[in-house]
């Protein structure tokens, strides 16, 4: 029975409904401005020197400059940033950086070489994740006032303890830790003694490309272009919304409510590629997809039973199904694109190969082991495919899943058989994964140290070799001793190395200019234009 | 002895009332503490991870192992635990670095709004559905009420947020997409009440608020179809029982009509049954908008606890575990104080 009451109540809502859909706005965002849908729940802070998270690491680099750095233009030449000109003793110990002249803060006050010295000061003295960075250099608590100086307003003077290639202190310097922060702004912000630390959070004091407008947390953050920078932004604003859901982000970018989107999964990039306005373009990252084999175990200790377990994964079988346009193959510790980087790839599918390996080791029947790995798309399918081919050389896998910090707890505690995992670099120099991959210097129990530590594996020679290539001066030489320490980890080391994954970026066609290098610190948001 | 007076009377059970609801909120909130506490201590993730990363050095993990109180039994971090909440310490989140107590306040406006507009969905037309079902028993209408109820029922929230969205922002473009309002508004309004309609009606920005209302309809519309699927079902089998009664016959034999006979003497009875049925969806469409919120990217308490469950950020979990159970106890405490207002006899009654 439809009887007036339902009539009106029915006839309201269609009222209700027609007059939301009026107000509706222009769905296109600003034309100054570019929208980025991604997942920037990570962020716990905006201070460079405390950030270390993915996301933070994209929006300190956009936001802060720092004495050198790898600039847009060339992804592959450390350039002068906020240093005009730069030298280095004859000892490889002093550096002595020239600041450029006319830089400005977001104040309006004038960078100095006080402002440069005190935030590296900073982060020593925070003590906060990205420290450790510097401490490599012999830069600690109660020395880090005498060895980094103002020499005068214009020229900043440092000495290091360690015995460091130039090179490698040179791409340190070249991190988000290395940001310069103005001094006073910080200052004037202080609680308790935090050097700005809290402030800093959630504002900014840079003279670098952008200004921090706001950062609400699993929200949005919103920059501001600074014209005055030396490479002016090509838009005026930058906003990155977090958008949890994949297929969301899908949505909003065909609607033309966001510009970008990052963070798509491969179902919403295979929709994308026939779509009007969308493009998808794909960048290389500098993951490491590997599987680590305790060398704990017994049977993991033999270097042909590791040997023939790397000829039983089907990596081109892999990249050209379920991880294609995803992943590339990568047998080597380096991610393709980091200096000193070479393209050695020696295994592929052998199941003949591997069984005669075996043998030699004294497992014609094979065995059984468990292989571990993060509850996860495409970690788990990865196994999958691992369990099926080893099958064929006579070795029954168990695969074990679990929560990332239930795999990563048993890894730290060497607990495991075989992990498969994926590690990101913290800098963009070849000693950043060598001294994680390759360096361990003491197998003790209570002495944990990174990667080969966790498996086991202690090698003097591979010891040596890392040290000697992160101390080399010459940079051919550098590229030749870390060639060699690649080809080593990659046939004997711990590891079964596979996969470096690839970013996937879906934009708007009238958005451009947006090419990301292989870490975060070299997204930039400077060169994007929008016609 | 003379008997107490009335008034005094009055004031002893007044206090009655009140110790009596304050051991029962006191009783419900260690349980919660217990629960959460328990569980977060238990399940196989190493919260120091959680907080220092995977790339710490020893030294680092073992003194966050300390200041955590991890090297106590479980009983005694409890207990240490049990402490600082009664100082108000709810710790501080590790997603957002932020103490959980303010980010709580700051999420907990957009669910709210979100939730009570759902809630008006769902009652403004769950209640006259499900009386339409009932008056037509067995007929097309009660069907199309019963099919569509158990629609709302059984489908994920998920998924049918994303369907609504395609449908209604994508092809038809009815509505605004996801999030709480366009980024080109943004800034615009002071937040006083943290809820974008009412703070946008408060500072007089009309543009910000049909953006907001626009951004808000179909998420509310989606979660308050969940709540109308409950509450149109609940209706329809209380008035059946209703009109099952004599007095239905008797006021239909002295001939008043039948609208105001359902609508106004029998809704009238079931009304008190309702007011619990309402207050337990509202509870219900707190843990709804976990999924909503992350579908729509709405900000709210839901994407909060999806969040710190995910970073294993247990502070988190707990502080938004209390509130939703803070929620729960205010709606119990607002039903009983509805109900005298819809039953006479709960006025009457010593």
């Amino acid at each position: 029975m439809l009887n007036r009451r339902t009539f009106m109540a029915a006839s309201g809502t269609t009222a209700l409904t027609s007059l939301l859909a009026q107000h509706e706005a222009q769905a296109a965002t600003p034309k100054d401005t570019i929208v980025i849908a991604s997942q920037i729940d990570d962020i716990i802070t905006l201070d460079p020197g405390e950030e270390y998270e993915v996301s933070g690491q994209i929006l300190v680099s956009n936001i802060y400059d720092r004495l050198v750095r790898y600039e847009a233009e060339d992804l592959t030449k450390l350039v002068g940033a906020m240093a005009q000109s730069w030298e280095v003793a004859k000892d490889n110990k002093t550096f002595t950086f020239k600041l450029r002249a006319g830089q400005k803060f977001e104040s309006g006050a004038a960078v100095t070489a006080e402002d440069v010295a005190w935030s590296l000061q900073r982060v020593v003295l925070m003590d906060k994740n990205p420290a450790f960075l510097f401490n490599q250099l012999g830069w600690k608590k109660d020395n880090v006032k005498d060895l980094v100086k103002a020499v005068d307003a214009s020229t900043l003077q440092f000495k290091i303890i360690e015995d460091f290639s130039p090179v490698m202190v040179l791409n340190l310097m070249a991190t988000t830790a290395g940001s310069v922060v103005e001094k006073k702004v910080a200052l004037a912000n202080e609680k308790n003694g935090d050097m700005g630390n809290d402030w800093l959070k959630t504002h900014s004091a840079t003279s670098g490309a952008y200004k921090l407008v706001s950062w609400k947390a699993n929200e949005s953050v919103t920059l501001e272009a600074n014209p005055a920078f030396h490479f002016p932004p090509k838009t005026k604003r930058v906003i990155v919304r977090h958008v949890p859901e994949p297929a969301t982000q899908r949505l909003l970018l065909e609607k033309g409510d966001v510009d970008m989107a990052w963070t798509l999964q491969a179902d919403q990039l295979k929709a994308l590629a026939t779509a009007k306005d969308v493009k998808v373009e794909t960048f290389a990252y500098s993951g490491t997809w590997y599987t680590n084999l305790n060398l704990g175990d017994e049977r993991l200790k033999n270097p042909k039973v590791r040997e023939a377990l790397r000829y039983l994964v089907d990596y081109d079988g892999m990249v050209n199904s379920f991880l294609k346009g995803a992943f590339i193959v990568n047998q080597t510790f380096l991610p393709k694109g980091f200096p000193s980087y070479i393209d050695y790839k020696p295994y592929k599918l052998d199941v003949a190969k591997a069984k005669a390996l075996l043998t030699e080791a004294g497992y014609p029947n094979g065995f059984e082991i468990k292989l571990q790995c993060k509850n996860a798309s495409p970690l788990t399918e990865i196994a999958q495919s691992m369990q099926q081919t080893m099958a064929m050389g006579g070795i029954k896998v168990n695969i074990v899943t679990g929560d990332a910090k239930q795999v990563i707890g048993d890894l730290r505690g060497r607990r495991h058989q075989m992990t498969l995992i994926s590690w990101t670099p913290d800098y963009l120099d070849p000693h950043t994964n060598a001294g994680v991959f390759a360096l361990n210097d003491d197998d003790a129990d209570d002495k944990p140290k990174p990667l080969a530590w966790r498996d086991h594996y202690f090698d003097p020679t591979s010891n040596a070799m890392t040290m000697a290539a992160v101390k080399e001066t010459d940079p051919k030489k550098r590229d030749v001793l870390y060639a060699e320490l690649i080809k080593r980890i990659t046939d004997q080391g711990p590891y079964i190395l596979m996969f470096q994954p690839l970013t996937p970026v879906a934009s708007r066609k009238n958005v451009n200019g947006y090419k990301p290098g292989i870490v975060e610190d070299t997204y930039f948001f400077r060169t994007i234009t929008k016609s | 002895m003379t008997a107490p007076r009335g008034w005094v009377r009055q004031i002893a059970g007044l206090i009655r009332r009140i110790a009596g609801l304050l051991g029962s909120v006191s009783l419900t909130f260690l349980g919660l503490t217990c629960v959460t506490f328990v569980i977060g201590r238990v399940i196989p993730i190493d919260p120091v991870i959680a907080i220092v990363g995977e790339k710490a050095t020893r030294s680092t993990y073992e003194r966050v192992f300390k200041e955590l109180n991890l090297d106590r039994p479980i009983p005694e971090q409890y207990w240490i635990y049990l402490k600082k909440i009664l100082h108000g310490e709810f710790g501080t989140s590790l997603m957002t670095a932020h103490p959980v107590l303010s980010d709580l306040l700051r999420v907990f406006p957009a669910t709210l709004e979100l939730s009570v507009s759902a809630l008006i969905v769902g009652v403004c037309f769950g209640i006259p559905l499900g009386v339409v079902a009932a008056t037509h028993k067995g007929r097309w209408p009660d069907q199309i009420v019963r099919f569509g109820s158990l629609l709302g029922y059984s489908m994920p929230v998920f998924w049918l947020g994303l369907v609504g969205l395609l449908i209604f922002y994508a092809k038809l473009g009815w509505v605004e997409g996801p999030g709480r309002m366009d980024v080109s508004f943004d800034d615009i309004v002071p937040t006083v009440t943290g809820m974008i309609t009412v703070d946008s009606l408060l500072a007089g920005e009309d543009e910000v608020f049909w953006n907001a209302m626009s951004h808000l309809v179909l998420p509310a519309s989606i979660l308050g179809y969940l709540s109308l699927a409950y509450v149109a079902r609940m209706t329809r089998s209380f008035m059946l029982s209703q009109l099952r009664q004599e007095y239905v016959l008797a006021t239909l034999a002295k001939g008043l009509s039948p609208f105001r006979v359902v609508w106004i003497h029998a809704l009238g009875n079931v009304w008190v049954q309702l007011v619990t049925v309402i207050a337990l969806t509202f509870g219900s469409l707190l843990e709804g908008a976990v999924l909503t919120e992350t579908v729509f990217a709405w900000p709210g308490l839901g994407l909060y606890m999806k969040n710190s469950l995910f970073a294993a950020d247990l502070n988190a979990v707990i502080g938004g575990t209390m509130l939703i159970g803070v929620v729960y106890i205010v709606l119990n405490m607002l039903s009983d104080v509805i109900y005298p207002l819809v039953d006479p006899r709960a006025r009457t009654r010593k």
